[in-house]
């Protein structure tokens, strides 16, 4: 069943392919065809059998000169991660639904997008997982230098190089261990039971972390990050914070570490150091943005930060934080740039902190300030909400393997809130604090009245990641039910 | 000698002389006062006729042979590339039958079947002296089509610049296989590796080894043997330079791996890091540093699609190059689905450009502007292919890289004695992603100039395209079915 996720997704991509649709047809198309991606991985996670063993979905021989095959399969962490893509896909298309230029194409490069991460989550060899990750790159660049704003030719190219560049260096390290490790397969879980020497780790696994982990956001090669998430349209912010990013941490997880748990062991103190590098200068950074759309960019590094150092405790309980942070992360991002994108911007035509200021929009705009807020406490880390389970996971993880790390990122935390509480007093209720600045379009002041109610796909698309946040906060057990027995068990690997 | 038998072999090669006089002749004697672009369909046509005949012999006819001491032999893996060469030459024509630069119809296409014949001679010889012929013949003929262009004086000096090269080229390679013939008395290049392996070399091998790669650096376009290329691709009529890029690639690596894994095999040396060892490892190593680097380099700056296409096949024949030194029998193997994906992928990125620039004028970047919403399948098409020479899955390209450099790592599997070649070449292919991706910028994301028309393309243009991306597409989707169809005839030619 979640194999049909991916198969799915392409699929989508080749009807929209066909000529002579309406741009109706178009986003109808999508939408169903991301609907049916999410009730594939539902479907799937249902009938998962959460005992830390992975299932096969599809097993066949593929390039037998270099042992490779399409294999497909599943653990509890790539399910979690299946059903995340899904949400991210049905909300990104509700939050599209105002596309108008090109919207065939728009929705093309959208499916072959999510078509992409399904497979990486889904794949079992190193090869196929690396493949998946390179398509990924591409739909990305044209989403957002054509759809995009602010930049957006070179958001999307800096964007489209970062990753490119760091494929490479993972295309370095994957080769290099399937020679080592004596050419016979490039299957994850064949080369992950070969002993590599430790010299070899030593080199190997700073260089595949790495190249996976600027995708991930890792301090200091997030800067495409920023940049990439600002220039693109709404719905393809939102999957690369709430998706793309989580590509790279699972690169980190299921490749580096599990492939060179020694390299891992030594070095994690390192990238543990640059994780919090990554919270404390990520949030910093939020609170010194006047772009509405930037605050959320940085916040989005700042949360990555948080997966890293979970992923960099190596024990269980930081991973289980991480692999959580991933999930919420995913939703809250989402969530906080739909509202950003697609309920501000788009109306208001402007994402300067002063000048939204003065337009009064929890007036105007309830619906979206009500959301924001929501979501702003979420990222926050605000008990009742699914940031919060998971930065605490992580930073009891983090307190066991380096404790000064976590009074570091206590601090971060704290400004976390504090840029939070800034941009929301700002963007939504800045009438009474601040003096009104002068409206971007003609100097005359907007009525808040003016401004296109918010529609319907908006409203479900909100309602449906606000649910899951609120869901998983009161009730994480039913999201870490799932994965913990494949974390436990991965987790094996470093403490052995 | 049985002459019956040795006509017996070079049946397909016979039928495409007797093509090439046939479209001479009717385009002589009947299309004389008819349009020039019916002329062009006939004889595109006729030639595409007699590849299919010669195509469908060797299909059918399962020759193999050695003959005159190695002067002509067939095995199946020269079949396999003079099939591979076919198909190219018959896309040729389709892209030819486009492309309107010339009233001399019949002489272009009977050159464009001339040139084929030579290349299959040159791919199933194994002999220095028909090795040299057949790449002259092949190199006459495509000067030629270079110049064919009379009303474009680019391309008068692009054939004279790719003449002259040529010529000196030739002329040095002739001295150093001479030389290779007085040290191992023979032309024949199992006969060399005999005479060759196992011995101290002399100062004189080395030089005749720099001379030989310095003849056949020019035919595959390598750093620094390169300088034609920019302007052959650039001023050669559309098809003249596709088929440079693209058939005479193929033939030209093919004949370049066997003289080295096969004439030269014992003297390889070695290439690994800090464990050097003279030979022809690493001279062809540092042919494809330099290729990789300067090609891809270059090709930032380039502002015309066609002078891009040129070097960024100078920076293709510095990764090709780098298959070509792993260990036997995956060089050949991995050179050979490099080389020959390569080649369909840039055809079909001439084809494109060549009925863009036919309408625009020029070749400039802006010439391609909103190409996607002018001609969708077309811009499609060339989508798959440049992200293809990107190395971009599922397309052919991505694993022809993937296995080029994994075959380099494997030939020294303790110390990972190539992986310092490996770690240049994939730093230089997210290089090439930069340019590749201004070319599809101009595609996608470029507003339509005012005043251009959606693009009318010929049906016959639209299914040769269309079959190309298709074959680009199937062949980096399912790599395994080539990969081991090359493993196989490697293994059965005895290389």
């Amino acid at each position: 069943m979640l194999a049909w996720t991916m198969y799915i997704s392409f699929l989508g991509v080749a009807l929209l392919l066909l000529p002579a649709a309406s741009k109706a047809l178009a986003r109808w198309v999508a939408l169903l065809t991301a609907v049916a991606g999410l009730s594939c991985a539902v479907a799937g996670a249902v009938a998962f059998q959460p005992d830390g063993g992975i299932v096969t979905l599809m097993d066949v021989s593929w390039i037998p000169a270099l042992g490779i095959r399409f294999h497909l399969a599943a653990d509890g962490i790539s399910v979690t991660l299946v059903l995340l893509t899904g949400l991210a896909a049905v909300a990104g298309v509700l939050f599209s639904w105002n596309v108008e230029h090109r919207v065939k194409e728009f929705f093309a490069f959208y499916l072959a997008l999510i078509g992409g991460v399904y497979g990486v989550f889904l794949s079992a060899d190193a090869f196929l997982l690396f493949a998946f990750y390179e398509i990924a790159i591409i739909p990305k660049y044209f989403l957002i230098a054509i759809w995009g704003s602010t930049r957006k030719e070179y958001g999307a190219m800096k964007l489209a190089l970062y990753s490119f560049v760091g494929s490479g260096l993972v295309l370095i390290g994957l080769i290099a261990a399937f020679v080592v490790s004596g050419a016979k397969s490039f299957g994850l879980v064949a080369l992950a039971q070969f002993a590599y020497p430790a010299s070899f780790q030593q080199w190997a696994f700073p260089l595949v972390f790495v190249g996976f982990g600027i995708l991930a956001g890792l301090w200091p090669f997030h800067t495409w990050a920023p940049t990439g998430h600002v220039a693109a349209p709404t719905a393809a912010s939102m999957l690369l914070a709430g998706v793309v990013m989580k590509l790279g941490a699972y690169g980190c997880l299921r490749v580096a570490m599990t492939l060179f748990p020694q390299g891992a062991r030594e070095w994690a103190w390192v990238f543990g150091l640059l994780a919090v590098i990554g919270i404390v200068t990520g949030a910093l950074a939020a609170l010194a943005q006047r772009d509405f759309k930037f605050v959320i960019g940085y916040s989005s590094v700042s949360h990555m930060g948080f997966v890293l150092l979970g992923l960099m405790t190596l024990n269980a309980t930081g991973l289980n934080g991480a692999v959580l942070q991933m999930f919420s992360h995913g939703v809250i991002a989402g969530l906080l740039f739909a509202v950003v994108g697609r309920m501000v911007y788009d109306r208001t035509h402007t994402r300067e902190l002063p000048a939204l200021a003065g337009l009064e929009l929890n007036k105007a705009l309830p619906f979206a300030a009500v959301t924001f807020v929501l979501a702003g406490f979420a990222a926050a880390g605000l008990p009742g909400f699914s940031g919060f389970v998971a930065e605490l996971q992580v930073l009891l993880g983090a307190w066991r393997a380096f404790p000064w790390f976590v009074i570091v990122s206590g601090i971060g935390i704290v400004i976390g809130v504090a840029y939070t509480l800034r941009v929301m007093q700002q963007a939504f209720y800045g009438r009474r604090l601040l003096t009104p600045a002068p409206s971007p379009s003609d100097g005359e002041e907007r009525n808040g009245t003016q401004l296109e109610p918010i529609s319907l796909p908006e409203k479900i698309g909100a309602g449906l990641l606000l649910a899951c946040t609120i869901a998983i906060g009161l009730y994480p057990r039913v999201l870490m039910d799932l994965f913990e027995p494949s974390v436990e068990a991965l987790a094996k690997v470093w403490t052995r | 000698m049985n002459y019956g038998e040795l006509f017996k072999q070079v049946v397909p090669e016979t039928i495409l002389v007797a093509a090439a006089f046939v479209v001479l002749l009717v385009d002589l004697a009947w299309m004389r006062l008819k349009p020039t672009s019916t002329r062009r369909t006939v004889a595109a046509m006729l030639g595409g006729l007699g590849c299919a005949a010669a195509f469908a012999w060797l299909l059918e006819v399962q020759a193999a042979g050695s003959f005159c001491e190695g002067i002509l032999v067939v095995d199946p893996l020269t079949q396999m590339l003079k099939q591979v060469i076919l198909i190219l030459t018959v896309f040729t024509a389709v892209i030819s039958a486009e492309a309107d630069f010339t009233e001399h119809v019949g002489e272009f296409f009977a050159l464009l079947l001339l040139a084929t014949v030579a290349m299959m001679f040159l791919v199933s010889s194994e002999d220095l002296l028909m090795i040299f012929l057949s790449l002259e013949m092949t190199s006459l003929c495509l000067y030629v089509m270079t110049a064919f262009n009379k009303q474009n004086p680019q391309s008068a000096e692009a054939a004279l610049k790719y003449f002259l090269f040529g010529g000196t080229a030739a002329a040095v390679m002739l001295f150093g296989l001479s030389l290779i013939y007085g040290l191992a008395h023979s032309t024949n290049l199992r006969a060399i590796a005999a005479a060759l392996g196992g011995q101290r070399l002399e100062p004189l091998f080395y030089l005749a080894l720099v001379m030989t790669v310095a003849g056949l650096g020019f035919k595959v376009a390598a750093v620094p043997f390169h300088l034609w290329a920019p302007d052959a691709y650039q001023g050669a009529p559309t098809p003249a330079a596709a088929f440079i890029a693209s058939g005479s690639k193929v033939a030209s690596f093919f004949v370049l791996g066997k003289l080295m894994l096969l004439g030269l095999s014992g003297t390889g040396g070695s290439g690994a890091w800090r464990a050097f060892a003279p030979g022809w490892v690493p001279l062809l190593a540092m042919l494809a540093v330099l290729s990789m680097v300067l090609g891809n380099l270059a090709a930032i700056v380039q502002k015309s699609v066609r002078r891009l296409l040129a070097y960024s096949a100078i920076a293709h024949a510095g990764y090709a190059l780098t298959g070509l030194l792993a260990g036997q029998p995956e060089a050949m193997a991995s050179l050979l689905y490099y080389v020959i994906t390569y080649g369909l992928a840039v055809l079909g990125a001439f084809a494109v450009v060549g009925v863009v620039e036919g309408r625009a004028g020029d070749d400039g970047f802006a010439a391609l502007a909103g190409l996607s919403r002018r001609a969708p399948v077309l811009a499609l098409c060339l989508l798959v292919f440049i992200l293809s020479l990107a190395g971009i899955p599922p397309l052919a390209g991505f694993f022809g890289k993937f296995y080029v450099f994994t075959a380099a790592v494997k030939s020294d599997p303790k110390n990972l004695g190539l992986l310092w070649l490996v770690i240049v070449a994939i730093a230089m292919s997210a290089v090439s992603l930069y340019y590749y991706l201004q070319v599809l910028k101009q595609v996608y994301v470029a507003e339509i100039p005012a005043g251009t028309n959606p693009l009318q393309v010929s049906r016959a243009t639209q299914l040769a395209v269309g079959a190309l991306a298709l074959a680009v597409v199937a062949l980096g989707c399912w790599p395994g079915a080539l990969v081991e169809k090359l493993l196989g005839v490697i293994r059965q030619a005895g290389l």
